[in-house]
């Protein structure tokens, strides 16, 4: 690297891909922080839960299919939770299917966010009943919530979006690296 | 050093040593549509109990509908099968209207009938996308998406919903069709066998496909009676029995439709079956435009409907919510009768029913749905019993249960 900047040629420029995350043009690097680089990469490959519950699974299945294609985002369903990032709670979530999803929770490793999808995993939406868990973060920490009975598969992406804004802009979190 | 060349393994066989185990499929698995937990006692891979173990999404439906006035109480059926959830608010509507001694006007009938007919069309699409994703054919998922997706926009275009609508009202729909979404589901019917010939070119004589459904699963026509199965399961066991046929409601008794009839029993059967109705479907569809009359939507006898559609809603000056005017509009009407009355419906997974005890007031004193999913849901060990695990992924698939109607 020297000698290029003795003869005088200037250095290719480096394209900056993402927030503090350059990519050397002609091979395949990156350079950046390494906190930067770690919350570059966890954003743009949150591979979720499907925990489909009710209704919301519905529209959550339409956004994985093939008019509004998630895989676009680096989003993957997986059905096992030990190799899910993200578990997106979609529907009603009921007294007796609490402890499943805590369980489940607890079986993803972490770094783990949970994205509320709907009405009734946002507060229980309009069962004000006696076996409906009012919002699920009653259970489990919730990132992002997408109201909505049920929202758009475009609504949806905008949940997943704003989670990946709240990845890149993460420090101290999940482990002590700085 | 020479490595041992490997010798023929004979691997012991599992079934029939008589060690049996218990294994808890669910509720959180991906092929059980939903938050099913099935119960099984197995012998290797031979299933020699099962038992289905529901309630994990029970909302408490027939409770929050006691505490609701009629016209509440929509919004509810909305969420029972949410695939399908058009062909349940007609239901409920015209339960409701069968109670309150309500008649439809004609044009609102033929609306309805186009609506349901597009509802079975979006849910059959989906249970055969999620059937055959089960099964293992990923194709069939995106292209059944593809034509769903048309279904959706059209509906949202009628009222501004994709998958909860409470269209129907008692006593008709809330508003008319539009000029624009009668020509595209013009279109749409016009092309839609061509893409139901691209699904059967995917699976229809698939060798995978034949071999995990030919034989499987098979019900004969007196067991699939005696469990009570309705809709597409009890038809691909050659039963005859169809509510739009045998007991019309709306437009279905000025239509032309045939219902088809499988022999075998078996999920191939049931399969067939459905594909069939997506082409009836269409059929009824294409009836339904050709013949829609003019006129009103909504019926004078539906005080609570008509005058928001008139501007003219008499709420009373203490009700500053739009919710509690519609309470005091329907209590007030004063006319309830009192009884009970069980209507039923053919929505696309069987036999939709409401039972009503009306005490006089304008609230139900108690509703109870049969919903097809829990009768269905019942048949489970029938099926499973004695056959492979793996076929128990496909028997859940074939009898199309939705769990949101199963546990209400």
């Amino acid at each position: 690297m020297g000698e290029v900047k003795e003869s005088g040629v200037q250095e290719p420029a480096l394209i900056e891909i993402a927030d503090g995350v350059k990519k050397i043009p002609g091979i395949n690097a990156v350079l950046g922080p390494l906190n930067m680089l770690v919350n570059w990469g966890r954003a743009g490959s949150i591979w979720p839960m499907t925990f489909g519950l009710a209704c919301c699974a519905i529209e959550m299945m339409d956004a994985g299919a093939s008019t509004n294609d998630l895989d676009r985002f680096g989003i993957i369903f997986r059905a096992s939770p030990r190799q899910a990032d993200c578990m997106i709670v979609a529907g009603t979530l009921t007294k007796k299917m609490s402890p499943v999803l805590r369980r489940v929770y607890d079986q993803m490793p972490e770094p783990r966010y949970v994205l509320a999808m709907g009405s009734c995993a946002c507060s229980g939406g309009v069962f004000n009943s006696y076996s409906v868990t009012q919002g699920v973060d009653t259970i489990v920490p919730v990132d992002v919530y997408v109201p909505g009975c049920p929202p758009r598969p475009a609504a949806l992406m905008q949940g997943l979006i704003k989670l990946q804004e709240k990845i890149l802009q993460e420090q101290y979190r999940w482990s002590l690296w700085r | 050093m020479t490595r041992p060349i490997s010798k023929t393994v004979n691997v012991p066989v599992a079934d029939g040593d008589g060690e049996r185990y218990t294994l808890k499929m669910g509720p959180q698995h991906p092929a059980t549509h939903g938050v099913l937990r099935v119960d099984l006692e197995l012998d290797g891979e031979t299933i020699i109990k099962c038992s289905p173990q529901v309630g994990y999404l029970h909302r408490g439906f027939d409770k929050i509908a006691e505490n609701r006035t009629y016209a509440q109480s929509l919004i509810l059926t909305d969420r029972l099968d949410y695939i399908a959830a058009m062909a349940n608010n007609v239901g409920y509507c015209v339960a409701v209207e069968k109670l309150l001694g309500i008649s439809v006007p004609l044009r609102a009938k033929y609306i309805r009938t186009i609506v349901c007919e597009m509802s079975r069309i979006a849910s059959h699409l989906l249970w055969l996308a999620t059937h055959a994703l089960d099964i293992g054919a990923m194709t069939v998922f995106l292209y059944c998406f593809r034509e769903r997706e048309v279904m959706l926009d059209l509906f949202e275009e009628l009222c501004g919903a994709r998958l909860t609508f409470s269209y129907p009202r008692i006593g008709g729909v809330r508003q008319d069709v539009t000029r624009n979404f009668i020509d595209v589901l013009q279109r749409f019917v016009a092309e839609f066998p061509t893409h139901i010939g691209e699904y059967e070119t995917l699976i229809d004589t698939n060798r995978i496909w034949l071999k995990r459904t030919v034989g499987i699963g098979v019900l004969s026509a007196a067991e699939a009676l005696e469990l009570g199965l309705t809709g597409a399961c009890l038809r691909g066991s050659g039963v005859d029995y169809d509510i739009r046929k045998h007991r019309p409601y709306d437009a279905y008794d000025l239509v032309d439709f045939e219902v088809p009839l499988g022999s075998d029993g078996d999920i191939y059967a049931r399969y067939r079956c459905r594909m069939e109705e997506l082409h009836q479907s269409a059929r009824i569809i294409q009836q339904c435009i050709d013949q829609l009359p003019p006129g009103p939507i909504i019926s004078e006898d539906a005080p609570d409907l008509v005058m928001p559609l008139q501007g003219q809603r008499k709420v009373e000056a203490g009700s500053s919510t739009y919710g509690t005017g519609l309470i005091r509009l329907l209590e007030d009407k004063g006319e309830f009768p009192v009884g009970d009355i069980y209507v039923s419906t053919e929505v696309p997974k069987g036999e939709l029913g409401f039972y009503f005890i009306s005490d006089g007031s304008g609230r139900p004193y108690r509703m109870h749905v049969r919903s097809p999913s829990f009768i269905h849901i019942s048949a489970l060990p029938a099926l499973a019993e004695g056959s492979m695990i793996a076929d128990l992924i496909a028997n859940i698939g074939t009898l199309d249960v939705v769990l949101g109607e199963c546990d209400r």
